[in-house]
């Protein structure tokens, strides 16, 4: 009991209940001082929980050692788990070390995957026959805009948990380059995500992840705590991408010049790029909302109150709020897919025994679409009122995104050919999302197309075309990476059997899942309703899509008992089961506090399979200089 | 060499196959419009693109699976190839020009069908949370139908009172948003007579899903018939039968049906005279004094299992007579 309450999060939690009382009882007195009513739920709620979620940060620990610098005390780090507790305590509270936030990232990021997915079964249950069946239109509305946001917010933790786990060891790196801002990365989105579930409870929201003004300005309460929810998980994007350019650019081991990196680096610089530069974006255009709604600064209202007329004022712009928000929201799909896209192109050479096919091309196509995706966002607003001036140019770059893009799958297949296969099921997982990235891939250009997107925008046929590139592109190289890495952070041997069944049911009910999704948004299957013209033909499609979708949520309970049970067994995975050749696989299973007791030495390429005598990592002799201290 | 002779045959087969399942799927719906036809050329185009890439990639990557599988007790590496530059350039270029070429078409497609004709017809559009209206300025006719001539473009001008709505015709295939404080435009030119739907296509709020309305093409001389009939001096309607008309054209409908069926808002059919339970607990009998605060002040008492999302604008919008014919139609559907 005494072990539990000294948990971080246990701190943490106890702490945000005070702090949201603190921010409660903090308006209610101004508002009292002013000669107001003490009650009205909005601004008590919103301060509230703005200081709860700090209050969550200040009890878990996260700034205790900034706050002793202030005070002139030194910190020094700390490695291993905190004294005179069990091992397992650290993975539940402040930790520095990248390995144990990698794991929390990750851990947090499928317990996510699990609430947003549960959402969808219930609304897909909702769908399978047209009429309404059992859910109303309010929790509907509520259901599916949370499942988009607690899923983005899933595979952004997803995504920190990769890079935290694998960049540094990666690169040879003892951790991270800001051990503690590593730490506070992953801690705002405790909070974050807490926020927006608790922003279901306080009213629920009906506008939808995309949050468009008006209807978010006169949306229900929990419209409030979703976009603060967001603003912290967008907080800790921008963290997260600051310490991995930094890491990767100035801890790489000796010899690791950057056309020597492992390309899943390259992938995840890239990421970062966007990470650190588009971010703000969402969380401005949410935060003005918040201010519309709070203080009546009307942004994106185009009403004008007679004392503004009289003031000379202009009516606020409902699509300036889709040019902020689609600023960052359109890069942020390459913030999704690029990093599995990097597990893609650094697990096809393992498995095929051959050299990555154009290295260099494929790290520069990850760099040129994150570059280019920073030109696009205009592609959703086609339909929106922007002039042709804007969608005709917006129109060219957005395709021009299929061509880096190309050059991953025209690489990754001649990767494989005249390779040597072996087909474990990580190796299948990855197969699976070429094919399902090619799905999602290949249903854009019809988007890009201004004139076929002012048919195709706003259907399923949209819906179809997402989940496939969010699933190529992020969660079958994840559940790839999962299996993957599973021995190396455990020291455990996964299921087999289990893991190839996870694949035999998910791949092709993803398949049906979506394309059937495409198929009825041609017949006329709009997005984010509730019910449908049963006269639109489309009940069978449904029910099936349905189906296809409780496989998949089958599929993955099935690989989180495999997780479970292996990682509890006694079957112990050799060093590098793979025979792989980046230096991760060449240290022991499970990694040691210190992950290299010897530095790390690049002396060749990453991928030289095939290459007799060749090696990539060499771990310099005991007592050489540079030896981490 | 003689690997790419058999992927390039099977490419050429597995193309073939898949374009031909794909156009024999029926993937449209039946085209109404003149720029839907346009568009449906595009997006047919895109699809035979679609089937070759799809195909060129998954031979290539069912064939390796298959031929350039590790044989049993082979340990060995696979040949070690890091690239060729000129195929890079090749599948770098190729695609670019593709792209282009199609974007190209797509900037070519949307002048001509934004493109004005001489004798369009101007419709403006108001959305609303949860209906539609259109104003004929030419006919000076209002309309919660719309009804639209074969063969004469329309020049659609769509604004909103509240949220942003967009304005959809599946069969029409182009949609466009229609913004609250901005006027916004589409053009179509309806080809084939029948009844459609519009279908709201950007989420709007609780009532999104219902947010609908006729669409009737018509032959032009039964078009003008209907213009006829509706500039023709009339009786002026009184009563209930305003009311009926009112709550056509303010959108009334959109939330409240007349036939008992579930929306937003409180079914109208047989609300009269009955006790209403209300969210605070209480209950109310639904008589005029009842109905008529109901429409000027909707917030304050509110029905058990419907949340207020009701404007608050009707006091100002609608005259004393109005509201009163409204309660009057309402009444007439309460006695059955």
């Amino acid at each position: 009991m005494r072990t539990v309450l000294a948990l971080g999060i246990v701190k943490g939690l106890i702490a945000q209940i005070i702090g949201t009382a603190l921010g409660m009882g903090l308006v209610i007195v101004i508002r009292l001082l002013g000669g107001r009513p003490a009650w009205e739920a909005e601004p008590i709620v919103v301060v509230g929980a703005l200081v709860g979620a700090i209050g969550l940060l200040i009890g878990a620990g996260v700034f205790s050692d900034w706050f002793k610098w202030t005070r002139g005390e030194e910190t020094p780090m700390r490695h291993g788990p905190p004294e005179g507790k069990p091992a397992w305590t650290r993975y539940f509270g402040v930790d520095y070390s990248h390995k144990v936030i990698g794991v929390q990232y990750t851990v947090t990021g499928i317990l996510l995957l699990l609430v947003a997915g549960s959402l969808a079964m219930v609304f897909r249950l909702e769908l399978a026959h047209s009429g309404i069946q059992f859910l109303d239109a309010a929790t509907y509305n509520t259901y599916m805009s949370a499942h988009g946001i607690v899923m983005i917010a899933s595979i952004l933790l997803g995504v920190g948990g990769m890079a935290n786990y694998l960049v540094p060891l990666m690169i040879g790196a003892s951790d991270m380059a800001f051990p503690r801002l590593n730490a506070l990365g992953y801690w705002v989105n405790v909070p974050g995500a807490l926020l927006v579930l608790a922003g279901m409870v306080v009213g629920g929201w009906n506008t939808g992840w995309t949050g468009y003004p008006p209807l978010s300005a006169q949306a229900p309460m929990g419209v409030q705590l979703f976009f603060l929810g967001v603003y912290f998980i967008g907080l800790s994007s921008i963290l997260g991408a600051v310490n991995l350019i930094v890491t990767t650019l100035r801890m790489r081991a000796p010899g690791m010049t950057l056309f020597r990196m492992p390309i899943f680096v390259w992938a995840m610089l890239a990421t970062s790029i966007i990470q650190l530069t588009a971010t703000q974006l969402i969380g401005l255009s949410f935060l003005m909302v918040v201010v519309q709604r709070l203080l009546g600064m009307g942004f994106f209202d185009p009403s004008l109150t007679n004392e503004a007329i009289i003031l000379g004022s202009t009516p606020g712009a409902p699509v300036l709020f889709q040019h902020l928000f689609w600023f960052y929201s359109h890069p942020a799909v390459y913030v999704f897919v690029l990093p599995g896209l990097g597990i893609i192109s650094e697990l096809l050479p393992v498995f095929a025994r051959k050299p990555l096919f154009g290295y260099k091309w494929i790290a520069m196509s990850s760099m040129a679409i994150a570059l280019v995706g920073f030109l696009v966002w205009g592609h959703h607003m086609f339909v929106a009122g922007i002039e042709s001036s804007l969608r005709v140019p917006m129109m060219f770059s957005t395709m021009l995104v299929a061509v880096p893009t190309g050059v991953k799958f025209f690489s990754w297949v001649a990767t494989i050919w005249q390779g040597k296969l072996s087909f474990p099921t990580p190796m299948l997982f990855v197969l699976a999302a070429i094919s399902v990235f090619l799905i999602g891939g290949l249903s854009g250009p019809p988007n890009a197309t201004v004139s076929t997107d002012m048919f195709l925008h706003d259907t399923y046929w949209v819906v179809g075309h997402f989940h496939a590139t969010m699933f190529g592109g992020f969660v079958f190289p994840f559940f790839a990476a999962v299996y993957y890495w599973f021995p190396k952070v455990t020291g455990r041997k996964y299921n087999e059997t289990l893991g190839k069944l996870h694949f035999w049911l998910m791949t092709p009910g993803f398949w049906l899942q979506s394309l059937g999704q495409m198929r009825i948004g041609l017949l006329g299957m709009r997005r984010r309703i509730v019910d449908y013209d049963p006269a639109l033909g489309i009940d069978t499609g449904q029910l099936l899509i349905t189906i296809a979708g409780f496989v998949i949520a089958f599929s993955v309970l099935i690989m989180l008992y495999n997780l479970i049970t292996s990682a509890r067994s006694q079957e112990v995975a050799e060093s590098n089961p793979w025979r792989s050749r980046s230096p991760e696989w060449q240290i022991p299973s499970p990694i040691p506090e210190e992950s290299y007791a010897r530095p790390v030495v690049i002396v060749g390429e990453p991928y030289d399979y095939g290459l007799p005598g060749s090696v990539y990592a060499r771990m310099s002799p005991v007592g050489a200089s540079g030896a981490p201290e | 060499m003689r690997h790419f002779i058999i992927v390039a045959v099977l490419v050429a087969i597995v193309t073939a196959i898949v374009t031909f399942g794909l156009e024999s799927a029926q993937l449209l719906p039946p085209v109404a419009s003149a720029e839907g036809q346009q568009v449906d050329r595009l997006f047919g185009l895109h699809i035979q693109v679609i089937a070759f890439l799809f195909s060129l990639i998954v031979v290539f990557m069912v064939y390796s699976i298959v031929v350039f599988r590790r044989k049993r007790g082979d340990t060995g590496d696979g040949a070690n190839i890091h690239g060729n530059t000129k195929l890079e350039i090749a599948w770098t270029v190729a695609p670019l020009a593709a792209v282009l070429f199609f974007s190209f078409l797509g900037a070519r497609q949307l002048a001509d069908i934004t493109a004005a004709s001489p004798d369009e017809m101007v419709i403006e559009v108001t959305a609303q949370q949860f209906a539609w209206r259109f104003d004929y300025p030419e006919y000076g006719i209002s309309s919660a139908e719309l009804n639209l001539p074969q063969g004469r473009q329309i020049l659609f001008k769509l604004t909103a009172t509240d949220v942003i709505h967009s304005f959809w015709v599946p069969e029409f295939r182009v949609k466009q948003d229609a913004v609250p404080g901005k006027t916004t435009t589409l053009r179509v030119t309806p080809t084939e007579t029948g009844q459609y739907k519009i279908r709201c296509a950007e989420l709007c709020g609780t009532g999104h899903h219902s947010m609908l309305a006729t669409v009737n093409v018509m032959q032009p001389a039964d078009f003008e018939a209907w213009v006829a009939q509706q500039t023709a001096p009339q009786p002026s309607a009184t009563g209930s039968e305003l009311g009926a008309q009112i709550a056509q054209l303010q959108g009334c409908i959109g939330c409240h049906s007349v036939d008992g069926s579930q929306r937003v808002g409180p079914t109208w059919l047989g609300l009269y005279g009955t006790q209403e339970a209300l969210e605070d607990g209480s209950s109310v009998l639904v008589d005029e004094e009842y109905l008529q605060q109901s429409i000027l002040d909707p917030a304050a008492q509110i029905t058990k299992g419907f949340p207020n999302v009701m404007p608050p604008t009707y006091k100002d919008s609608l005259s004393q007579e109005e509201v009163a014919a409204l309660v009057e139609y309402i009444k007439s559907l309460g006695e059955e």
